[in-house]
């Protein structure tokens, strides 16, 4: 369960996230749209605690971002844009800091890393070097990570970007999966993707909520009965003033 | 404790998958013995003690090569965006901080550790006080972890190796240089005597020489301690104003 209230974010002057609030409840997929610098990452980088907000808070299965840190990002897995990674590492080794950060040990460590190399497809480069991997491999590795605790929680910032079909195809298969048992929030800009995988979605434009509903009712409000009408109609472009 | 130590762990095993390790050890080696011969005079000094000889010239080497191995513990966290990982994990911000601080004073111990030959040198020659040596390497040890304490800090700022190797070596210079006595002796004459003496006590020199000659006085200590923990601090105060 995400709850997300009253979020904000300045930087300076500039309002990147304002007064945002929404929920995800557990077994639900939220697809997070918006063109670039609507403060998709932002409100994420929020939620799962990389940045304080000015003002507003999250929630993560109840405990507070704002007062508990520690405790809330014990529920979440994230994925990062761009998808960061050590790359001085091996896949199998990143993946055990990753767990030894998570407070993981022995078998239930050993598990942990097998079930993520297993789920993400790394069977086949678990020891060679991050540096080498194709940005597929990097993505799925940084994916992984995310999975090691099972966390009730999942927050991907764009996990398709820069893949190729049939990899944007499997990690929309997994996202719908680990959707049926978890709370997933994903931002992308890839409207097909909304049908693809998403039980619900927000379109957010300068860091207000400009649509909300099932992709159903987001087809239906569009009058088109496409997403990129709607899309063009609700948000603004960079090129406006 | 335990997320310093898994901190400890990577950071310390990444600077032995690197040659950067290697090549500072290397290099810190060669220099050492180039200055215990050249201008501490080993051979010729007839002293069993390493403390003119050896430990007297060792900040001048690690001025420079001490930032070298700090360099990288939060500029490449910054330029790859791992420290948005490491953000996001449930570990608090200081014991990243303490981890790698802890692998990167590893480093230099093994270092330090790998001099050895010359302490068996002098023992083998003659008839030095062990004691006093023991307590050169502490001193030494402890100019390590302030360099490594104010390169870490400098590496809070920017995600360029480059600039946190010049700003942080021109920052150890400053404090080895400006006290050294050679320069000392020449503007200590222009300014006044209570100027140079505190000029004298903030520098490297005279908490790390007292040392080296096997003194152990509080002073000394407190001036390492409170140089290391306010750039510790200060590293933690920069990341978290960088992030909001």
């Amino acid at each position: 369960m995400i709850e997300v209230e009253n979020l904000t974010k300045q930087f300076g002057a500039k309002t990147a996230v304002d007064n945002l609030s929404f929920k995800v409840s557990p077994g639900e997929v939220l697809g997070f749209l918006g063109p670039n610098g609507a403060g998709k990452s932002t409100t994420m980088r929020m939620v799962t605690g990389f940045i304080p907000p000015t003002s507003g808070d999250a929630r993560l299965c109840g405990i507070s971002m704002v007062d508990n840190p520690t405790e809330a990002k014990k529920k979440v897995g994230y994925l990062p844009e761009s998808a960061p990674l050590y790359n001085d590492m091996t896949v199998i080794g990143f993946l055990r800091f990753c767990a030894d950060v998570r407070g993981l040990s022995g078998i239930a460590k050993k598990d942990a890393v097998d079930r993520a190399i297993d789920t993400c497809f790394l069977a086949s480069v678990a020891t060679q070097a991050i540096d080498t991997l194709s940005k597929g491999y990097r993505h799925r590795t940084c994916l992984a990570q995310s999975l090691l605790h099972d966390p009730e929680i999942l927050i991907l910032d764009e996990p398709t970007d820069g893949l190729d079909p049939n990899q944007k195809y499997e990690i929309r298969q997994l996202i719908r999966r680990l959707g049926q048992t978890k709370t997933v929030l994903f931002s992308t800009h890839i409207l097909e993707e909304v049908e693809a995988a998403c039980s619900r979605a927000v379109i957010v434009d300068r860091g207000v909520i400009v649509a909300d509903g099932t992709p159903a009712q987001l087809l239906a409000q569009s009058g088109t009965g496409s997403l990129y009408d709607l899309f063009r109609k609700v948000t603004t472009r960079d090129t406006a003033a | 404790m335990k997320s310093i130590w898994t901190i400890f762990k990577r950071e310390f095993v990444s600077y032995f998958t690197h040659p950067i390790a290697y090549a500072v050890i290397v290099v810190f080696l060669f220099l050492s013995l180039v200055f215990t011969f050249t201008l501490g005079g080993f051979l010729e000094a007839r002293d069993a003690s390493l403390t003119y000889s050896f430990f007297l010239y060792l900040p001048l080497v690690l001025m420079v090569l001490v930032p070298a191995v700090g360099m990288k513990l939060w500029t490449d966290e910054q330029r790859n965006g791992t420290i948005e990982l490491l953000g996001t994990f449930p570990i608090s911000t200081r014991s990243v901080i303490f981890g790698k601080f802890f692998a990167a004073a590893a480093v230099w111990f093994i270092a330090l550790v790998l001099t050895f030959p010359i302490w068996i040198t002098v023992n083998w020659l003659g008839d030095p006080d062990n004691w006093t040596i023991l307590s050169g390497y502490i001193g030494a040890f402890l100019v390590c972890c302030t360099f490594l304490a104010i390169t870490l800090l400098v590496s809070a700022f920017t995600r360029d190796q480059v600039i946190c190797l010049v700003v942080s070596a021109a920052v150890c210079i400053i404090l080895v240089l400006g006290t050294f006595e050679p320069f000392m002796q020449t503007y200590s004459k222009a300014i006044w005597d209570w100027l140079a003496t505190s000029i004298a006590a903030i520098g490297v020199w005279d908490h790390y020489l007292s040392l080296a000659r096997g003194l152990f006085r509080i002073q000394d200590f407190v001036w390492f301690a409170a140089i290391i923990s306010a750039c510790l601090f200060g590293t933690s105060a920069v990341l978290s104003a960088k992030r909001s």
